[in-house]
């Protein structure tokens, strides 16, 4: 874990992402002409959609429920544990929110607290579960938060229908009552203005995008700074050295998963107190196994992470144009994928390269021990 | 039967921030077992990985039976007919034994793994070199000794010309080096060549024909063995002083630090690993612990650390620490040098102040708060590598780019710096060089006569002999004797370790 900053190191350091993004591209391409496409207009058509103010607002703010969920699944690769089921905690920690949120008013910011606070308790209860599984039983977190996943969006489904709905005259849309403002978090339009930034429809950056930011350093600071993180990497890089010191590994896998699920539990928060105030049955899906490959990317780093749950939402929303073209808008997925599987290989390329580089330097210098 | 079966010349090795051979030579003949030696971190592990296709050269030529090769992978060098078994071993735990020795050259039979036939030709090199060893047993539940068995089977079994051993006997008893040698001495008589480093150098002279001398990266000598005496070749190693054990001075205090009364450990079969083990050991005092590998050493170090469930009571400075966890008995100054360093010991990965802090993430000077304190961390690694002598660029180096004697001197300073009032020790000196064995002997009774109380397990009986106040003698489980190192003879204790009746 050893950081030196000259250039060079920069430079290596940013090599492996970029390297990753053009031969993903390169990918795209191929399966643009596949479809009888123009790569190079497409890209382009891209490119100026995505570059548009509404846009980028748009990306921040994908990005930042991107960048939540990654987060969580992050600290459990970090333990040497897969948490498939981001996803579940996700859903089940918002509509919970919604639901309990709805039901009272407080001072807008302690409103905005409380909720949290619930989203966050259920999503770290649903991941307890695979915990405790795996501690009593040794049951694999893979296999059962795969198969809590399935529980779980068939739960949300059934308690908002048949408990939680607030039925919307005029609207088929299922939701939970919607939240009383004193629960809202205004966007940061305002702020924007001040710079000059005028008002876009769609308007603009969740103001919770500071949640998402806040996360990113309590993660860090989590896992680099706290003992708590210590044990946790230790047990992911060796389970026999971690309990040899004292760390107990029951007792890790859990506090890992729960700690895990409260951060999946958050997710949404952007969402559903900056702009839809309830949870709809339209909230997307998915976030959570993009958040398994936006950490896999951004390799458990919370800037790497950031920097990838911005490229992940940027292609998405800039993917939107295509569908004016004619064009699948799904190509950003394959995009996605590509610069998965680039990165994954750079990453070992730069690595094996500087190796190379330190050992050639040594022998020019004569350098001994 | 003279030509030469291997000759290196000039080979060198760069690492980052270290050369780890600058100027390396050696020549084995056929029928002839060769010694390498040298001071920890000298290159003899980094050279023979270069023979054995893990490391490529920098520099030099490699000759196999008078031919030029180039090794790019470990399978191009068991092809020519070199074999190696490591100092750190590198076996699949989940395999049994048979598994692992053929895996990767499986016999098939109808495209199927023909394990008849490998049993059977496993079976038959375990007697023909006195290699004792069940072959369906799993290797996780092996103790280090029957795990190295292994690997020289698995090496063998490739059918190996040229046999390298990283320290094999670091981890063993008298009574089995002596079944090494034999061993050797039979692959010698059947042509081969064997080349095996080793830090005790009486061996070396023991079963060696000749010596190369590795100092810093570089060969200074080649020499007969019935030339020399363990003194020259320390001088040409380090320009060092054998180290001596002068006799004790102090004596023990009469606080009683740890008292086992009753210990006994489960194991699946109907025998205990541990049964009914009790002792004390008082506050400025050194129990030794002798026995044959696996008769009991390790369960005995993790019921009193608390990784292994156990009856009995554990009483420690006073208090019952029965029922305690793993962290409240470290933390409450119990230091721990275990068996297997990088397993238990280490995170290989990471860098050497991350280590500093393994066991000693719940305490000052580490964490204050549960906050890491990470500048006093940085600080505190790079006075272990000071005062221990660990031979490494810095703190930030990863702990495998160190030398297995190097890294020994860490987790011996690591687990010193807190002064532990109870150290426990499973081969403290295991593959560290006879400077470092001195200078760690010496840290360790320092210690003992400020008071701290000592376990010592150890393989090396000399070792037990020199440190111990009194040595008890484990077998399949129990204490079987206890002995004044003052009125025992090394047989004597040799003797007790294998049979019964003690
Ligand atoms: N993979 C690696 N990366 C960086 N440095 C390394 C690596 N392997 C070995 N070294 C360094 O090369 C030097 C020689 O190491 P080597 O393991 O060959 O020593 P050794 O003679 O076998 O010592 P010991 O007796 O302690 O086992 C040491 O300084 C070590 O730190
Ligand atoms: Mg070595």
């Amino acid at each position: 874990m050893s950081r030196r900053f000259s250039p060079q190191s920069i430079a290596l350091t940013l090599a492996a992402p970029l390297v990753a993004a053009v031969f993903g591209l390169g990918i795209s391409s191929i399966a643009l002409m596949i479809t009888h496409n123009s790569p190079l207009e497409t890209f382009r058509a891209m490119w100026d959609y995505g570059t548009q103010v509404g846009s980028l607002i748009e990306m921040v703010n994908l990005g930042a429920v991107y960048y939540i969920a990654a987060l969580a699944v992050a600290l459990t690769f970090k333990a040497g544990l897969f948490n498939i089921g981001v996803e579940s905690q996700i859903r089940l920690g918002a509509l919970f929110a919604a639901w309990i949120g709805a039901m009272f008013t407080l001072p807008p910011v302690l409103h905005v607290f409380v909720i949290l606070v619930v989203a966050s308790l259920v999503g770290a209860m649903w991941a307890f579960l695979p915990a405790l599984l795996k501690v009593k039983r040794g049951v694999s977190e893979v296999i059962s938060t795969i198969m809590l996943n399935s529980i779980g969006s068939a739960l949300s489904a059934y308690l908002l229908a048949d408990h939680f709905q607030q039925l919307v005259a005029g609207s088929n849309n299922v939701t939970t009552k919607p939240l009383p403002q004193s629960a809202w978090v205004p966007d940061l339009m305002s702020w924007l203005n001040r710079v000059g930034i005028k008002d876009v429809p769609g308007g603009g950056p969740y103001g919770l995008v500071f949640l998402a930011v806040a996360l990113g350093f309590l993660y860090s600071f989590i896992v680099n700074r706290t003992r708590f993180g210590f044990d946790l990497r230790a047990s992911g890089a060796s389970p026999t050295a971690a309990s040899v010191s004292g760390v107990n590994p029951k007792r890790m896998i859990i506090l890992a998963m729960m700690l895990s699920g409260a951060f999946a539990g958050l997710a949404m928060m952007p969402v559903m107190l900056g702009e839809s105030h309830a949870y709809t049955l339209g909230f997307r899906g998915g976030v959570g196994f993009t958040g398994i490959a936006i950490a896999l990317l951004g390799r458990n780093n919370a800037v790497g992470i950031a920097f990838s749950s911005l490229l992940f939402g940027f292609l998405e929303v800039s993917a939107r144009i295509l569908e004016l073209n004619g064009i699948a808008t799904e190509i950003y997925i394959i995009m996605q994928g590509a610069i998965l599987l680039s990165a994954v290989a750079a990453y070992e390329v730069v690595r094996r390269y500087r190796e190379t580089l330190n050992a050639r330097a040594l022998a020019r210098a004569g350098v001994t021990a | 039967m003279n030509e030469l079966a291997v000759e290196l010349r000039h080979i060198v090795k760069k690492f980052p921030g270290v050369v780890a051979n600058k100027d390396v030579s050696l020549k084995a003949r056929r029928g002839e077992v060769h010694a390498l030696v040298g001071e920890n971190g000298a290159g003899k592990s980094t050279v023979m990985k270069v023979l054995y296709g893990m490391q490529r050269p920098d520099a030099g030529e490699i000759l196999v039976d008078g031919q030029q090769v180039r090794f790019r992978t470990p399978a191009e060098a068991i092809a020519a007919g070199i074999g190696m078994v490591h100092q750190h071993f590198m076996l699949a735990d989940n395999f049994t034994v048979l598994e692992n020795v053929i895996l990767g050259s499986e016999p098939t039979k109808h495209g199927r793994i023909d394990t008849a036939a490998a049993r059977a030709r496993i079976l038959e090199m375990a007697a023909a070199y006195g290699l004792d060893i069940d072959p369906d047993a799993m290797v996780e539940n092996l103790g280090v000794g029957e795990r190295q068995r292994v690997e020289i089977l698995k090496v063998l079994y490739r059918g190996a010309k040229i046999l390298i051993f990283d320290e094999p006997t670091a981890v063993l008893v008298p009574q089995e080096v002596d079944e090494l040698f034999a061993a050797l001495q039979g692959l010698r008589a059947e042509g081969l060549s064997v080349i095996f480093i080793s830090h005790k150098l009486d061996e070396v002279l023991r079963v060696a024909d000749n010596v190369t001398v590795l100092r810093h990266g570089q060969t200074v000598a080649e020499v007969a063995a019935d030339s020399v005496t363990a003194q020259d070749l320390a001088e040409l190693m380090v320009g060092a002083e054998l180290p001596t054990a002068p006799p004790r001075s102090t004596v023990p205090h009469e606080r009683v630090v740890l008292s086992l009364q009753g210990i006994t450990v489960g194991g699946q079969g109907t025998r205990d690993l541990l049964h009914d083990v009790s002792f004390e050991i008082r506050a400025g005092e050194v129990v030794g612990i002798a026995g044959v590998e696996g008769n009991g050493q390790h369960e005995l170090i993790d019921a009193i650390i608390g990784l292994a469930p156990c009856q009995g009571t554990i009483v420690y400075n006073g208090t019952d620490i029965s029922r305690f966890s793993v962290a409240r008995r470290r933390d409450s100054g119990m230091g721990l040098i275990p068996e297997d360093r990088q397993r238990e010991a280490l995170l290989m990965g990471s860098a050497l102040w991350e280590n500093r802090m393994l066991g000693h993430q719940r305490s000052a000077p580490v964490a204050r708060h549960g906050v890491l304190q990470l500048k006093a961390v940085k600080a505190d690694a790079a006075v272990i590598m000071r005062e221990y002598d660990v031979r490494a660029p810095g703190p930030e180096t990863p702990a495998h780019a160190l030398s297995g004697g190097n890294q020994q001197k860490f987790i011996v300073g690591r687990e010193m710096s807190r002064q532990p009032s109870l150290l426990l020790a499973s081969h403290p000196t295991r593959g560290v060089d006879v400077g470092a064995q001195a200078a760690i002997w010496e840290e360790l009774r320092k210690a003992r006569d400020a008071g701290m109380a000592i376990l010592l397990i150890s393989a090396d009986l000399e070792e037990l002999m020199a440190m111990s106040d009194v040595i008890k003698v484990m077998l399949r489980g129990r204490i079987s004797g206890t002995f004044d190192p003052q009125r025992t003879t090394l047989e004597q204790l040799g003797v007790a370790m294998t049979v019964a009746s003690a």
